[in-house]
């Protein structure tokens, strides 16, 4: 069973990598960035369990950027992608331009906030 | 005199600064013979003290503005004389203090100088004919007519004014005022002229002063010039036309159609009539000049007084600007009243007092503060009294100096000073002295006392003074007082006998310790004592003559080191001065305050030539614990600059800061942090990323270069919004970058979108392949 379990694991992934193959370039991208931001993410809330929390604000305001950066990006995933019907008029560039202008804000806001 | 007059510059300058209704309160300074530096100033209502200095014993008295120290003569008109020239002469005695608070002090240099310093003419000449001729007439009656030389520059002006027929009334009667006295080159039509138009000016004159101008002009042109023709046609007609305008009770209307009356109108009617009587052709009725000198005696009384003693005239309606003052009002009364006695015949009797009053008016003025006061001050009037009789005392002698002159500093004729008593002010009935003639120092000019019975004490006394003139025919020129009373200290060293000072055992009364004190000299006893023992102070005084002395204060103060003062009054039977501190009974008012006390004796009088205020010593006082409900001691004054000092210092307690992780900690995780940004950029390169969808041609490329740009720029603006700059730059900042950035995006993507779409397009064609 156990076998089976482990050969079915690594089946299921197998099939999961060759699927994400298929996938285009620019979302692998995408994806890409989603993880550098929750890496970084991590690391930060890492850091701050050992430190402690002190300036709050300043941990909150780096830990906020990176899970915002991480949703607009995401959000321009959903709306780049070709195979979702949702968003079939919205022209890329137009996300992209989306994008970019929320991210400005966001970093806006976070860097008033970071003290 | 002239000695004097330093120490009188200070009281001057009180006595003209303070109105004149004050003077009852005035400061009086007392001069001790003894030490002259010594000036002490006594503020007080009714003192008396004047300084005489004796051969044996020193005499102190105050002056005494509230009192009649002045000795009144009696006014003697002299009508009799065949000359019909009449001199209102008064004879003042007043005995002052040598130095400062002599209020009737004959003219002195004093007022010569104050007329030198206050009619300074402005580049040669005064601003107007009546400034010029008060200046003229003042320094005329002062004697130092010399000193002021103006007729260089007045004459013209005065010559121009007569000769101008445009002159008015007034103009014209100052302007020949000042050639009276200038005696400016004048021609005679020029005079002619202007006593035709002033004969007119008098018949057609309705009003007072039209009336008393042209008249007085006329008179002063007669006295200049007597072959003039200046007589008035119709003098009964004018005469009877200015006695019109008088009043029932004295005064005067200034016109027929002014209601109001006034006493200055008087002076001025009165010298109008006067005028008018000595112009006249002929003999006026005599029944007329009879109501005048009704008049006269009725006006004066209306005479008015001020407590010392002096008598003046004043308005009985004051209205506004116009009102000039008594001073004003007094010598144009006393002028226009000497005028007329002066012409007219028979004797005119008015009350001696009174004269004399108005004499003790304008000498008591002092040396007045400005011109028309000082002009006014009655040289006018004091020339119609021109000899008054001032004696003074001068302290520096040893003997009693009376000194006699005149009002205006002028000598007398002989006469002696009689002391006619002297009596104790405290036994009313026994006088000391009696009936003693002073002599006659003819060096100074004094009259002295020699001798002084040995039998006077020092005490209070009244000295009672007579003046009387040699020479009997003067009494009819000259006017002597009748007797003056002058309030006299007379002071000495008083003997202190046995002063001792002494510790008592409780009830016993067996003296603990017992200490001598010397109070002539420095003292500095030490006691102690505590609550149950007593300390006796014990002093005898007695006068020079041997008889027991109380005097006004005599008085122990116990000081403690806080500060704290208590004060108490020595007592006494006879010659026996001695006061017991009980300290059980004094302990509550001591405030148990326990501790050294210092001793303070003070005996003082104001015939005690050696009162005394000395520190006796020292005196440890053991008093018991204060009860639970004590009084507490009153609080002392604390000094006022004290909370100005430095004040305590504050230290403030920081927030202690937060714990911060350590350096080598923080930096290891910045560069953990940037692993997961480099895992990015090697996962890029890894998919393979290119810019082949970056534009080629030139206009995209540079919107393209430029949109990067764009979003560099705004990052790096967050980095120095973060490191410097504030939100509101920041914000300016952004909304420049962002317009810009806005308009160059969208250039960039519309273009990579229009790119896509015609690729999307195209490979659709190309994948549409029908064939294969």
């Amino acid at each position: 069973m156990a076998r089976t379990t482990t050969k079915d694991a690594q089946a299921l992934f197998q099939s999961l990598r060759s699927a994400y193959a298929s996938t285009p370039t620019n979302l692998k991208i995408i994806d890409l960035y989603v993880m550098f931001a929750v890496f970084t993410a991590l690391i930060q809330v890492a850091y701050m369990a050992i430190v402690g929390s002190f300036p709050f604000n300043s941990f909150l305001s780096g830990l906020l950027s990176c899970v915002g950066t991480a949703v607009l990006a995401v959000c321009l995933r959903i709306q780049v992608n070709k195979e979702n019907k949702e968003f079939k008029d919205l022209p890329p560039e137009r996300a992209f331009a989306d994008f970019v202008l929320c991210n400005l804000v966001l970093h806006l806001v976070i860097m008033n906030f970071l003290g | 005199m002239g000695m004097m007059s330093g120490k009188l510059g200070i009281l001057k300058k009180i006595l003209t600064s303070l109105p004149r209704q004050s003077k009852p309160s005035l400061i009086t300074t007392v001069w001790s013979q003894d030490s002259p530096s010594q000036l002490k100033n006594y503020s007080l209502q009714n003192p008396r003290l004047v300084l005489f200095s004796f051969q044996n014993l020193k005499f102190l008295t105050l002056f005494d503005f509230d009192s009649h120290i002045v000795l009144i003569s009696s006014f003697i008109c002299f009508a009799d004389m065949a000359r019909n020239y009449v001199r209102f002469l008064a004879l003042i005695l007043a005995i002052s203090i040598c130095c400062e608070a002599a209020i009737f002090r004959p003219i002195s240099e004093s007022h010569r100088s104050a007329a030198l310093d206050l009619f300074k003419p402005i580049d040669g000449s005064f601003s107007s004919l009546e400034e010029t001729y008060e200046a003229l007439r003042t320094f005329e009656v002062l004697g130092i007519g010399n000193k002021l030389d103006i007729s260089a520059s007045t004459c013209p002006s005065v010559v121009e004014v007569l000769g101008s027929s445009s002159s008015n009334l007034k103009t014209l009667f100052y302007a020949l005022r000042n050639q009276r006295i200038l005696k400016c080159a004048l021609k005679e039509e020029i005079l002619k002229g202007v006593s035709s138009k002033l004969k007119a000016a008098v018949n057609s004159a309705s009003a007072l002063p039209d009336f008393y101008h042209s008249i007085g002009g006329l008179v002063l042109i007669k006295d200049q010039t007597p072959e003039a023709n200046v007589l008035l046609d119709d003098a009964e007609g004018v005469f009877r036309s200015i006695k019109a305008l008088s009043q029932s009770d004295g005064r005067w209307r200034y016109g027929s159609n002014n209601p109001e009356s006034s006493t200055y109108a008087a002076g001025m009617a009165f010298e109008a009539l006067a005028g008018v009587i000595s112009l006249a052709p002929s003999e006026i009725e005599q029944a007329v000049v009879a109501t005048v000198k009704n008049d006269v005696v009725k006006l004066f009384d209306s005479i008015e007084k001020y407590d010392d003693g002096s008598l003046y005239f004043d308005e009985k309606i004051v209205n506004g600007h116009e009102h000039q003052g008594p001073i004003f009002v007094t010598s144009s009364v006393i002028r226009g009243v000497t005028a007329f006695a002066a012409v007219a015949s028979g004797s005119l009797k008015l009350p001696g007092d009174d004269m004399l009053g108005l004499a003790k008016f304008f000498l008591g003025i002092g040396i007045p503060g400005n011109t028309k006061d000082l002009f006014n001050q009655g040289f006018h009037a004091i020339d119609s009294i021109p000899s008054s009789n001032c004696p003074f005392i001068d302290s520096e002698r040893p003997a009693q100096g009376v000194s006699v002159s005149s009002v205006l500093g002028y000598n007398t004729p002989p006469l002696t000073v009689t002391l006619v008593q002297a009596s104790s002010s405290s036994s009313k009935s026994a006088s000391i002295i009696e009936n003693q003639e002073l002599k006659f120092d003819h060096d100074s000019s004094f009259h002295v006392l020699d001798a002084l019975p040995k039998s006077v004490d020092i005490g209070k006394y009244l000295f009672t003074f007579e003046v009387v003139l040699n020479d009997s025919e003067n009494e009819k020129v000259y006017a002597t007082g009748g007797k003056t009373q002058v309030p006299i200290f007379i002071t000495g060293v008083v003997k202190i006998d046995s002063p001792e000072i002494a510790i008592l055992d409780s009830d016993l009364g067996s003296i603990e310790t017992q200490k001598k004190l010397d109070l002539a000299g420095e003292n500095s006893v030490t006691l102690s004592a505590n609550h149950l023992q007593k300390l006796r102070l014990s002093f005898q005084l007695s006068t020079p003559s041997g008889k027991a002395f109380k005097p006004h204060q005599a008085i122990i103060k116990l000081r403690h080191e806080s500060n704290v003062e208590h004060v108490f009054l020595v007592g006494n039977s006879g010659k026996q001065f001695e006061i017991i501190l009980d300290f059980l009974g004094l302990v509550e008012k001591f405030y148990y305050l326990s501790g050294g006390y210092d001793i303070q004796l003070t005996v003082g009088d104001a015939v005690m030539e050696n009162s005394l205020l000395k520190a006796l010593g020292h005196i440890e006082l053991d008093l018991p614990e204060p009860p639970e409900k004590a009084a507490r001691p009153p609080a002392q004054p604390v000094d006022p600059y004290s909370r100005y000092g430095p004040k305590a210092e504050i230290s403030h307690i920081f927030r202690t800061p937060e714990k911060r992780p350590p350096q080598e900690l923080s930096l290891g995780f910045l560069g953990l942090i940037l692993v997961p940004f480099i895992g990015f950029l090697v996962g890029l390169l890894t998919l393979g990323v290119n810019l082949k969808n970056f534009p080629s041609s030139a206009v995209p490329a540079i919107f393209a270069a430029l949109f990067h740009l764009g979003i560099g720029a705004v990052l790096l603006l967050y980095v120095l919004f973060w490191l410097k700059l504030d939100l509101f730059m920041t914000l300016k900042a952004l909304g420049l970058l962002g317009i810009f950035l806005i308009f160059v995006g969208q250039r960039i993507l519309s273009h990579l979108a229009s790119t896509s779409a015609k690729l999307k397009s195209g490979d659709l064609m190309t994948d549409f392949d029908p064939a294969g």
